[in-house]
């Protein structure tokens, strides 16, 4: 197999996934700016969602969503994964609006946008 | 210095423990058991055309009404953190620029559109790749241009919470309602279930949706309204 059917045959969805993992962990452990923390949760959890998603792809199937008849259970990927991230990007989304609030109140009670401002270091 | 090596380290090891799952990804040629029966079970038992709904709400619902729990707690916290007397007096009023008339028209015209698109949404949510959360977030998204076109405007937090917690509470005695008549707890089969594919079918999956729709609209607006900053 060379390098192009290689390509080829990757999940055009897991490999992003785990790159986008890969760089939102990176930014939860390098960078000390309490915003760009929370921005890096998102971009790992987006990562997260991805790869659930393409675990439950089957090649060669269609949505699980019947219709007139044409499309048969056989022909279907799992549902499974696509309900769980489903309901994890609702709650992704709140839990952000949650970090961000809190890095906001740090912010407008004087202290400072840097994580190793309080008290607490990083490492 | 140390630290650098010490994330790259962290950042390979995962990598390398992500690579068999990205390897696999697809590789399976058929369902296992439990998609197999849910697959099967959907359209048969509940007539839900779109099984990952089928899936949320009813089998498992009860993991949705614990989301919208959760959503509800992340609300009420953002809410709590970002009052105006919190944050303290920093922040002007009313020194923000207004919108032009052009704006203000065109918001309005659109965010009713939206509003109505997201309805339209969470009703097909049984029948299309639609539901609740994804048509709460398009009436959230109304909201946004609302607020973003009219900085000063707030929203009416009464009636907000009024839609919130009667929907809240609505789906909790829709669930109960499937306990009492001996079905199960959160079972749709307490209406009729109808044929695949009309509007009025898979039982009370589409009342349970756009209830969790009107919730997660409320909740989003809500939160979107405290990140503005100056809630009272």
């Amino acid at each position: 197999m060379n390098v192009l059917d290689f390509l080829a045959w990757l999940n055009p969805v897991a490999v992003p996934g785990a790159i986008l993992i890969l760089v939102g962990l990176w930014g939860i452990l390098a960078r000390p700016n309490l915003f760009k923390i929370a921005v890096a949760f998102c971009v790992l959890e987006t990562g997260v969602n991805m790869l659930i998603l393409s675990v439950g792809y089957i090649r060669g199937r269609t949505a699980p969503i019947f219709d007139d008849g044409a499309r048969t259970a056989a022909r279907m990927t799992d549902p499974v994964p696509q309900a769980l991230v489903l309901t994890a990007i609702v709650i992704g989304l709140a839990v952000t609006a949650l970090m961000l609030s809190y890095a906001v109140r740090l912010r407008t009670g004087g202290g400072a946008s840097s994580i190793e401002a309080y008290g607490e270091e990083k490492w | 210095m140390m630290r650098r090596f010490l994330v790259l380290a962290v950042i390979i090891a995962l990598g390398t423990a992500l690579w068999p799952l990205v390897m696999g990804a697809g590789v399976v040629d058929v369902p296992a058991a439990l998609p197999s029966a849910y697959l099967d079970g959907a359209p048969k038992d509940f007539g839900a055309a779109n099984v990952v709904t089928a899936i949320v709400v009813s089998y498992r619902g009860f993991d949705t009404l614990g989301e919208v729990a959760v959503l509800f707690a992340a609300t009420a916290g953002v809410g709590s953190l970002l009052s105006r007397k919190r944050l303290g007096t920093g922040l002007p009023a009313s020194g923000r620029r207004h919108g032009t008339e052009i704006l203000g028209t065109a918001s309005r015209l659109l965010s009713s559109l939206l509003v109505m698109f997201g309805v339209y949404i969470f009703m097909h949510g049984h029948l299309t790749p639609g539901g609740g959360f994804q048509g709460g977030v398009v009436i959230a998204t109304a909201m946004l241009l609302a607020l973003l076109s009219n900085p000063d405007s707030h929203l009416a937090h009464g009636a907000m919470t009024a839609v919130e917690s009667l929907s809240g509470a609505a789906y909790v005695v829709l669930a109960l309602l499937g306990a009492f008549l001996g079905l199960g707890f959160l079972d749709p089969r307490i209406l009729p279930t109808g044929s695949i594919g009309a509007l009025v079918s898979a039982g009370s999956i589409p009342l349970i949706y756009s209830l969790i729709g009107l919730k997660v609209g409320a909740e989003l607006s809500g939160i979107l309204d405290a990140l503005k900053g100056d809630r009272a």
